[in-house]
């Protein structure tokens, strides 16, 4: 039977972070790994860096502990509130949707009167959270308040629906892998990122102060396993995904076959995955200073940036045996 | 021995992000002409020619080597090959296309479609987009699965051609014609005294976003960065009456990319020479090498020959070897030149 | 007036040079140390007292435009723009070219002689051409060469109330505000960076940011404002007359929300009127800055600048004081130890 720690996983999904102010997660975070690390240190960003000492090969492993979410940039006379985008967000996702903003005030998305449903855009769009006027409203939320998107965490027969799997499955899976890996040959630096949804921020940062040996980022990809989906050989259940290419890194040959390697000695499900739109923290940390080679375990997670997000707990627990198998791994050699 | 340099390079795969086997055809040749080869953690050719004095001037000139290509997406129930693209592929160029997959073993096999005649009028009109597209090996789908699988790089098979004159047709000139711009330099430095160390760095995913110039000249910092890449030479659908022609020489790149000095100091030197270049106006971002080398660190002096080109990015590319021999010589007297000169003086605003 | 100067100079991305000189000349007795880096911008040092941070300013020196491509042999000049400009803003415009300052025009076929599609149907870049009344394209070239930078010829007006319309506030306001601040005496050390290039991808800020190493950065800029009537209120971005803005939000950057909060309350404390831009797209050189290294915190303190990217943009001089008191203020009310990096 394969179990989780579903009380912290929840945890982390339902905690307050849209990039920029990651605040809220960073201390959640902070609190469940204190006593696992050997130091813990925040950068100028707000990288949070948990360093697990060693002799061998200085490892990154990056998980971003921000989400997309919206800010608001103007609150007309009676009450309503103008947003925009931080990160990924599509408008037809956002429609009929709640958000939550850091003051647990709850608004939901409406639209202005639209002749064809195709012209919906953000800036067509507006937040109501209730109140009868700018006057009320202005007392709770001012024009720059930021808010994530609200539903709930379903644990439901061998998978979690939810917001923000993207990257808080990742950060689940570094934080179990830490909690797990007792002594380590190499020196593992868990960094739990900030900014990655608006461009890689916080890893790029994070990996030019650590400067590491080897770089792996830990997040979620699409999968092809949907009806009429876009070619992609990943699906759900068919285990931990070894990136080849996105749009940010195309990685080297000789870790993705290390990556590979571990997977075969262990016995890990995994599959390779090819994502022709977006990226994530290795595309940054490969191109710090002089080069760092790096690669990426992804978790399979269908709907991402919708507020239902969906992955399998076998596809987890196979990504954090993958991960510790990596950095317990003895005379890596890139 | 140039065209046979050339022909071994783009007859050897190098797509981005898998340039081992065409980084050791090019080690090979600059072997007898260095000082040093090593390759750095992305997998940059970095070919040291050392200067006379030990001043530490350093010149660095950027080739990228790899080129675009292919990459297998999903095995499909018959055993057809889904693919995608690395780097910017024209998809229009892909129909009936040879290529080879190179699984455990290499495959040969070719880009299929529907033949004509069941073609819809509307069909006709429309471009086959990639993801619509198909690679057959002739192999059953256990036997393929066998041997390819997911994340397999894919290349266009293409054998060199010579056309009229000293113009020769090819894939992947974009950008082997640069490498071959280095060997030609490096090795009339062989000949020749220079003070500065010249590293000239094959460069590796340039196509998918400058990523080894980056890496490279943050490692090196050097004073002068300059890279040398393919532009677009006039063919008939071309207009513009400021494109390149097709042996007429070597362009020079101007613009905010490029360090006004450099840009200067390569012209002069074509004039005392007496080789021929062209000018190349860049209004912002060039899209080559030098775009990533002139804001590394606290900064280089970037330049950027470009060598004419028809047809970029089909398998097709066709170059004039003049042009290359040319920018090799400019290159070199350039370097040499910078003997007499206070770097600092020169690239001083 | 210094900002007449300034706006007068011009400084197509790439070439700096003019606004640059202007820049060195009134600063150089201000300041500790100056120096002009690789790519042509000017830093500037004034040292500080010992305990108290290092800030770096940024004002970018740069402007849009236009270079010259091709010469055709009537004479008239083919041109490629620089940076981001509405291409239907060019016709009926006069233009400088090059060092000489060559004057030229930017002409259209007569209204009388297009048919009704034309007249509806805004011209391209490839369909422009610069008039510099030459007969020939010998005589053009004698005056104008392949690679001339090309510059929106535009006059420094006073008008209205308080304002002022040229081309270039975007951002020679920012550096007006940078070259008074380098006048004042602080305890902090200053590293101030009068950068290149930013209207073609932050570029110079890049490299000025490298070696500067600051506890926090501020970017002075003018900024988008179009608090026009035909746009809702919700796409104002900024309003003219309310002050300088910080940014929140933008293409490139999250900005720090404790260096916004700290000149928000300076400027507050001082009765001077402050504003927030409006997160929208956009960036300035803080894209690249906050991102150097292992990162500095930016704020950006941007005087409102309505119709920016064209020949006539028109700013209130009542905000561009304020965004200069705001600053001036903010540096000299950091105390000892604050700030200052482990």
């Amino acid at each position: 039977m394969n179990k989780i720690n579903a009380e912290l996983l929840k945890k982390l999904l339902m905690t307050f972070g849209p990039s920029g102010n990651e605040e809220k997660i960073r201390k959640v975070i902070k609190e469940e790994i204190q006593e696992f690390a050997d130091e813990i240190k925040v950068d100028a960003l707000g990288n949070l860096i948990a360093i697990k000492k060693g002799k061998g090969k200085r490892i990154m492993v990056a998980s971003h502990m921000d989400e997309i979410g919206i800010m608001v940039t103007n609150v007309d006379d009676d009450g309503f509130l103008r947003f925009t985008n931080i990160g990924g967000v599509s408008p037809f996702m956002s429609l009929g949707q709640k958000v939550i903003f850091d003051d647990e005030t709850i608004g939901v998305i409406g639209m202005e009167k639209l002749d064809d449903i195709k012209d919906l855009k953000l800036n067509k769009m507006f937040i109501d959270v209730g109140l009868p006027s700018k006057e009320e409203v202005i007392k709770k939320i001012n024009v720059g308040d930021v808010a994530s998107f609200y539903s709930p965490f379903i644990y439901q027969n061998e998978c979690i629906i939810s917001k923000t799997l993207d990257d808080r499955i990742g950060c689940f899976v570094a934080i179990e892998a830490l909690k797990k890996l007792k002594d380590t040959p190499n020196e593992i630096y868990f960094v739990f990122t900030v900014q990655e949804e608006v461009g890689l921020r916080g890893a790029k940062t994070a990996a030019y102060g650590i400067n590491p040996d080897l770089g792996i980022a830990i997040d979620v990809t699409l999968t092809g396993d949907t009806p009429k989906a876009e070619v992609m050989d990943v699906g759900l259940g068919k285990g931990a995904a070894i990136k080849v290419k996105d749009r940010s890194i195309i990685v080297s040959p000789k870790v993705k076959d290390l990556i590979t390697e571990v997977a075969v000695d262990n016995e890990i499900p995994f599959q390779y995955e090819i994502l022709d739109a977006g990226g994530t923290d290795s595309g940054a940390i490969h191109l710090s200073r002089s080069g760092i080679p790096s690669g990426v375990i992804s978790i399979p997670c269908r709907y991402v940036h919708s507020p239902s997000e969906m992955v399998y707990i076998s596809d987890v627990i196979n990504s954090i045996k993958l991960l510790i198998k990596v950095l317990e791994k003895e005379k890596i050699n890139i | 021995m140039l065209k046979k340099f050339i022909r071994e390079m783009v007859e050897t795969p190098g797509l981005s992000g898998y340039e081992c086997e065409i980084s050791n055809v090019i080690e090979e040749y600059f072997k007898p002409y260095s000082d040093d080869i090593v390759k750095d953690k992305l997998g940059n050719l970095i070919i040291l020619k050392k200067g006379n004095t030990g001043d530490r001037k350093k010149i660095f000139l950027a080739a990228h080597m790899d080129e675009i290509g292919l990459m297998v997406k999903q095995i499909d129930e018959k055993g057809f090959i889904k693919f995608t693209n690395v780097g910017g592929i024209d998809q229009r160029t892909l129909l009936a296309q040879e290529v080879i997959v190179h699984g455990k073993v290499d495959l040969f096999g070719v880009i299929g479609n529907k033949p004509p005649h069941i073609l819809s009028e509307e069909e006709k009109k429309k471009t086959v987009k990639m993801e619509d597209m198909l690679i057959d090996v002739g192999l059953h789908k256990e036997e393929v699965k066998e041997i390819v699988s997911v994340g397999d790089i894919i290349s266009i098979r293409r054998k060199m051609i010579d056309l009229q004159g000293d113009r020769i047709s090819s894939k992947a000139l974009d950008d082997k014609a640069g490498v071959a711009v280095m060997y030609e330099c490096i090795k009339e430095l062989n000949k020749m005294n220079h003070d500065c160390d010249v590293y000239a760095v094959a460069t590796v995913q340039e196509e998918v976003g400058l990523r080894g110039a980056i890496t490279s000249t943050y490692n090196i910092f050097p004073d002068i960065g300059i890279a040398i890449d393919v532009g677009f030479a006039s063919t008939p659908e071309l207009t513009n009456d400021d494109l390149s022609e097709l042996g007429k020489g070597p362009a020079m790149g101007f613009g905010a990319n490029i360090h006004p000095k450099v840009y200067e100091g390569l012209t002069q030197i074509a004039k005392e020479y007496n080789l021929p270049y062209q000018e190349e106006i860049h209004p912002g971002e060039t899209g080559t090498d030098a775009w990533a080398i002139q804001v590394t660190q606290s900064g280089v002096a970037a330049g950027l020959i470009s060598i004419p080109l028809r047809y970029m990015h089909t398998s097709v590319e066709v170059v004039d070897l003049n042009d290359i021999k040319n920018a090799g010589k400019i290159l070199a007297n350039f370097i040499v030149s910078l003997n007499l000169v206070d770097l600092e003086e020169m690239l001083c605003y | 007036m210094l900002l007449k100067r300034l706006t007068m100079a011009n400084g197509v991305s790439g070439n700096e040079d003019e606004v640059r000189n202007i820049i060195i000349e009134e600063i150089r007795e201000h300041v500790d140390e100056i120096k002009t880096d690789r790519l042509g911008n000017v830093i500037a040092i004034k040292k500080g007292k010992e305990g108290f941070p290092r800030v770096m300013l940024a004002a970018h020196m740069d402007e849009v435009g236009m270079i010259v491509r091709s010469i055709d042999d009537g004479g008239f000049i083919r041109f490629s723009l620089v940076g981001g400009i509405d291409e239907r803003i060019l016709v009926s415009k006069q233009v400088l070219i090059g060092k000489d300052r060559i004057h030229g025009v930017i002409g259209a076929k007569a209204i009388h002689l297009q048919d009704k599609n034309e007249r509806n149907t805004p011209l391209k870049i490839k369909q422009l051409y610069i008039d510099i009344g030459a007969k020939s394209k010998e005589e053009a070239e004698k005056l104008v060469k392949k690679g001339d930078y090309v510059a929106f010829d535009s006059e420094f007006i006073e008008f209205g109330g308080n304002l002022i319309k040229a081309k270039a506030l975007d951002d020679r306001a920012g550096c007006g505000v940078l070259i008074d601040l380098l006048k004042e005496e602080y305890d902090v050390e200053i590293y101030g960076v009068f950068t290149v290039q930013e209207e073609i991808g932050l570029r110079g800020a890049k490299v000025a940011a490298y070696n500067a190493d600051p506890s926090f950065a501020i970017v002075f800029e003018g900024t988008l404002c179009s608090d026009i009537s035909e746009v809702p209120e919700h796409s104002h971005i900024t309003k003219l007359g309310k002050g300088p803005a910080l940014s929140l939000m933008d293409s490139y950057t999250i900005f720090s929300k404790k260096l916004n909060q700290c000149i928000h309350e300076t400027a507050v404390e001082n009765n001077i009127k402050i504003q927030y831009r409006q997160p929208s797209p956009g960036g300035n050189d803080a894209g690249e800055i906050h991102l150097t290294k292992e990162g500095i915190p930016c704020a950006a303190l941007s005087v409102p600048c309505r119709y920016i990217h064209s020949p006539s943009s028109i700013m209130s001089l009542e905000d561009f004081e304020g965004c200069k008191k705001t600053a001036k203020l903010f540096l000299k009310g950091i105390k000892k130890g604050e700030y200052v990096c482990e």
